[in-house]
């Protein structure tokens, strides 16, 4: 579980996040939703840590991170994942190095275990044939699934994702929805994602958070969103005329 | 001048964080290897013409200058030498370097900034700072004066081969010149220096690149401020460290 308490967080003396309070469950795949430029994007990276908020508390289970020092963070990291919107492969290292990276630099696990435990996640993302490749050589879908085997590679406890989607075609944008889905279920993950893909909140939205101008708007499930009656959401949900057809015929 | 000040003061809590322990010295090891070979051993064929290059002028220059009968022919290898060891050898190649491999260090962590792939780096608990930058300062400080030495030999080689061609001077009186008043220090004085510069290239390149936020421009702007700065903090300790070390 992960629970962020009034949080606030302001850049150059602009307010991004406002008082948001939420939390996020555990087993299940919870979506940041909101316009471009909502805040969804710096509420995903103080969750992870990479911006600390102006003030509020965020909670991974019972660890509060803002109160935890530098060291005590850093170990705490080691239980995260994270899927970044392009990947975020080190360019200069394979598929294979890639995903071995944080088994080389926090595991004292022997080289056939390390071996063993990178193909097992390659292959959870079907990748196998894919290891001696370098992240120029791949598709976006590729590049993706690489990057969820890097992120699960030390069997972490929180998952984040951001815009896991953006620049894919909707089938492949599925395949990559249920395979976060299935590894969060499989693992009994709390998966974070960002997203503003319809497709993915319709797919896989076990709870699903509204973000609107810095603030938390609505949170519901997938099923809730048909029927909400909040006029922000409808407009953001139903944003084509299709679609607001459809919602009145609900 | 503040703006010096609190870059000076990024540039030290940077180093504070690239100095700290390693999470596993034997990648660190690996990474060492993989870097010697990208920022050194690729840049000996450029030290190498340059230097090879730059060895005959000084000799041909040296020729046709001390054309006078009170001054030994052998002068010419001598000064060539003299040349070659103090200065050209590690200043003028340490900024040759800052231009080439510095750019390179500037781009390359400045690119990873943009596309997120230090902050991969952070989000896995890796200190990426350390991960990334110590790796090169210390394969840089250790085979950046291999390359001095590199361009003095062949920048000797250079002025003898002119020598040879033209003859402004016998090879043996260009060898007899070569040897003259040797003083050892003067060789163990550049390949100091030339340890500092490249101390100084790539902890300065590397601040530059893993400073930009932002887009591809960026980059290319931190890549220029850090030849820029590079090569003016090697001319500032060049002549600290002649100071120092020659007075």
């Amino acid at each position: 579980m992960i629970k962020c308490e009034n949080i606030f967080k302001s850049f150059d003396g602009r307010t991004i996040l406002q008082d948001i309070s939420v939390q996020f469950e555990s087993g299940k795949t919870n979506l940041i939703i909101g316009r471009s430029g909502s805040g969804k994007t710096v509420l995903l990276k103080t969750l992870v840590g990479l911006h600390e908020p102006d003030s509020g508390k965020i909670f991974y289970d019972d660890k509060c991170y803002t109160d935890l020092s530098f060291t005590d963070r850093r170990e705490l990291r080691r239980e995260v994942g994270m899927i970044f919107q392009g990947g975020a492969l080190l360019d200069s290292s394979t598929v294979y190095e890639n995903v071995r990276l944080p088994l080389d630099m926090f595991t004292n696990q022997s080289a056939a275990e390390k071996d063993k435990r990178v193909k097992e996640c390659l292959a959870r993302v079907e990748l196998s044939h894919a290891g001696h490749l370098y992240p120029s050589e791949l598709s976006g879908g590729m590049i993706k699934r690489a990057a969820i085997a890097r992120a699960i590679v030390l069997n972490p406890k929180y998952l984040f994702c951001d815009e896991p989607n953006s620049g894919l075609d909707p089938q492949t944008s599925i395949v990559i929805d249920n395979l976060i889905h299935d590894i969060t279920v499989e693992y009994n993950i709390t998966t974070i994602i960002n997203t503003h893909d319809m497709n993915s909140v319709m797919e896989i939205g076990e709870k699903i958070v509204y973000i609107h101008q810095g603030k938390k708007w609505w949170e519901g499930s997938k099923d809730d969103i048909l029927h909400a009656d909040n006029q922000e959401l409808n407009d953001f949900v139903f944003a084509s005329a299709m679609a607001k057809r459809a919602k009145k015929s609900l | 001048m503040l703006k010096l000040f609190a870059a000076i003061g990024r540039y030290m809590m940077l180093m504070r964080k690239v100095f700290s322990r390693p999470e596993k010295a034997g990648i660190y090891y690996r990474r060492i290897l993989v870097e010697i070979e990208a920022l050194g051993i690729n840049s000996m064929p450029l030290v190498a013409i340059i230097s090879i290059f730059i060895g005959a002028v000084i000799a041909l220059q040296m020729g046709i200058t001390l054309e006078s009968p009170f001054i030994p022919k052998f002068m010419i290898g001598y000064a060539t030498r003299e040349t070659m060891t103090l200065e050209f050898s590690s200043t003028v190649i340490a900024i040759i370097l800052a231009g080439k491999v510095g750019s390179n260090i500037a781009s390359e962590i400045g690119t990873m900034r943009i596309t997120e792939q230090i902050d991969a780096l952070e989000i896995m608990g890796v200190n990426s700072a350390s991960y990334l930058i110590l790796p090169k300062i210390v394969a840089t400080v250790l085979f950046f004066p291999l390359l001095a030495l590199f361009s003095m030999m062949i920048g000797t080689v250079g002025g003898y081969i002119i020598a040879a061609f033209t003859g402004i001077v016998l090879p043996a009186e260009y060898v007899e010149g070569l040897h003259y008043y040797f003083i050892p220090f003067e060789i163990t004085y550049s390949l100091i220096k030339m340890a500092v510069f490249a101390f100084i290239i790539t902890s300065i390149s590397a601040f530059y690149g893993y400073s930009p936020k932002g887009n591809s421009l960026e980059v290319g702007r931190a890549s220029t401020r850090a030849v820029v700065t590079s090569s003016i903090t090697i001319m500032i300790f060049n002549l600290i460290l002649t100071q120092l070390m020659l007075t």
